[in-house]
């Protein structure tokens, strides 16, 4: 299907999946003026239902899902014992019991045996269900005028980062104002049989808004202009959420214990040994994942992603830093910058995100 | 993919055109498709010498940074500017406007360089890979 329309297809976490179709560049920038369609089915959906789901939830994850209406959604993590990230992650309370965790496709694993075996002691079961679901994204400032004609669902009324069952083009999907891109935009939760249905009659459908099919690639440096973490670049089991600056996931002042919550607790007194920060370069050349930030000349922290950003025309980066350095750079010092193969390319310290919808 | 039969390649995915004594040198619509969009280029400067097999340059896309190695034996006479100014026509026009550097070569006999591919030959090793 996606080779028909020319895509270059990759190998991610064992998916087969569409890293361009066409350029990258112009993929990236239709989701930021029209709107982009993604085929996310590789992401892990994990079901966790019964009378002890939401305990068990609050039990094992960072944050509070007991505290989430049915058919709202809420971002956040699952940390080893050491507070480490293993994941991060949506939930959607789908009903009082029930319900379903979004899961990074190379985690998906790690996760669904965490779950499991954290959830043991209450009354509730934990079932992969990543099979079972195909996920399509629709993503841009026309997602909501593209969609409409296609359902029956209010859209007016589906706030972000709310959930309910809906029918989309006859299809009974889950329906979702929630996305990686930093724009208005639905993931759509289909029986993976509906979804090349569904994927070709939003492609009719958005085709005279300008909706374009598009891959891992723009995905990759829209959420990276949008300040939005990646596991395995900003995110790592090394790390805890303060170290990424999103120690709000950590909801120390719920009831009960939960995995993670005494070195939490402690990691949250200590002061940062590192900060998350937004680099602009001037440089042609890309800062990326690895690559050493200097303070004059000296080694002050790592690139963790990198790109030419297509909406602000350079390079930006995310990086760790020493918070000495941050702060110096923050107050307007210069003195920043990265080792690119051997060249130190100035680097400017911005506040994240890199780029702000306007809504 | 494209590749043009009148031209030679490389199995890193460099095409040579050959003109008297003058090599074109460039990557090919293979390569430029698989990197993705081309946001830098860095080729040696004229009058650098170049070694066939060797490394004289880098061509980075958003993705990623690969080297690019020289074809042929020789000194660099000229580079494309125009790449300077807009990357992307490696990607939009690989044989044409794309084009790397030229290289004026050590032995102008009329013979092919060593170690370069027809067409043929690198079709063959592209669907060899798989792609």
């Amino acid at each position: 299907m996606h080779e028909q329309l020319g895509a270059s297809l990759t190998d991610f976490a064992g998916w087969l999946m569409p890293l361009r179709y066409g350029s990258e560049t112009a993929e990236h920038n239709a989701v930021r003026t029209a709107a982009g369609l993604f085929d996310l089915s590789h992401m892990g959906e994990l079901s966790v239902t019964g009378p002890g789901a939401a305990t068990a939830l609050d039990y094992a994850l960072t944050g509070q899902p007991s505290a989430l209406r049915p058919g709202r959604a809420r971002y956040t993590m699952i940390s080893a014992a050491d507070g480490g990230v293993l994941d991060d992650l949506i939930v959607y309370r789908l009903a009082d019991e029930e319900f379903l965790v979004v899961a990074n496709a190379a985690n998906a694993a790690v996760v669904s045996a965490a779950l499991a075996e954290r959830a043991a002691a209450f009354d509730a079961v934990v079932a992969d269900r990543t099979d079972d679901y195909a996920l399509i994204a629709l993503q841009g400032p026309r997602a909501a005028a593209i969609l409409a004609p296609l359902t029956s669902a209010d859209l007016t009324g589906v706030k972000y980062y709310a959930s309910y069952p809906a029918r989309v083009g006859g299809r009974e999907v889950l329906l979702a104002r929630t996305g990686y891109t930093g724009e208005d935009g639905f993931e759509i939760f289909a029986a993976p049989d509906a979804a090349e249905y569904l994927w070709t009659e939003l492609t009719k459908a958005g085709a005279s808004d300008g909706l374009v099919p598009a891959g891992l690639a723009a995905r990759d440096t829209l959420r990276l202009e949008a300040g939005m973490p990646l596991y395995g670049n900003e995110l790592t089991s090394d790390l805890t959420p303060f170290d990424a600056g999103l120690g709000r996931v950590v909801k120390l002042d719920k009831p009960g214990d939960f995995v993670g919550r005494a070195a939490l607790a402690d990691r949250a007194q200590q002061p940062a040994q590192r900060q998350l920060v937004g680099l602009k370069l001037q440089s042609r050349r890309i800062p990326r994942h690895g690559y050493q930030v200097l303070w004059n000349g000296k080694p002050a922290g790592t690139v963790t992603s990198g790109a030419p950003s297509p909406t602000l025309g350079m390079p930006i980066a995310m990086a760790y830093i020493k918070p000495d350095v941050a702060a110096a750079a923050a107050a307007g010092s210069t003195g920043l910058a990265v080792d690119i193969r051997g060249n130190a390319e100035p680097a400017r310290l911005v506040e994240l995100p890199f780029y702000h919808r306007q809504s | 993919m494209t590749v043009p039969t009148e031209l030679y390649y490389t199995p890193e995915h460099e095409w040579v055109a050959l003109s008297g004594s003058i090599a074109t040198v460039g990557i090919t619509d293979h390569a430029q498709r698989a990197l993705g969009d081309v946001v830098f280029v860095s080729v040696p400067t004229a009058g650098t010498r170049v070694t066939a097999g060797e490394p004289c340059g880098e061509v980075e896309s958003t993705k990623s940074v690969s080297d690019v190695y020289s074809p042929v034996d020789g000194e660099v006479s000229e580079v494309n500017t125009e790449i300077d100014e807009d990357a992307g026509l490696v990607n939009s026009d690989p044989y044409g406007a794309g084009w790397l550097f030229k290289v004026k070569l050590d032995e102008a006999d009329g013979e092919v360089p060593p170690g370069l591919l027809s067409a043929a030959e690198y079709t063959a090793i592209t669907k060899e890979a798989g792609e």
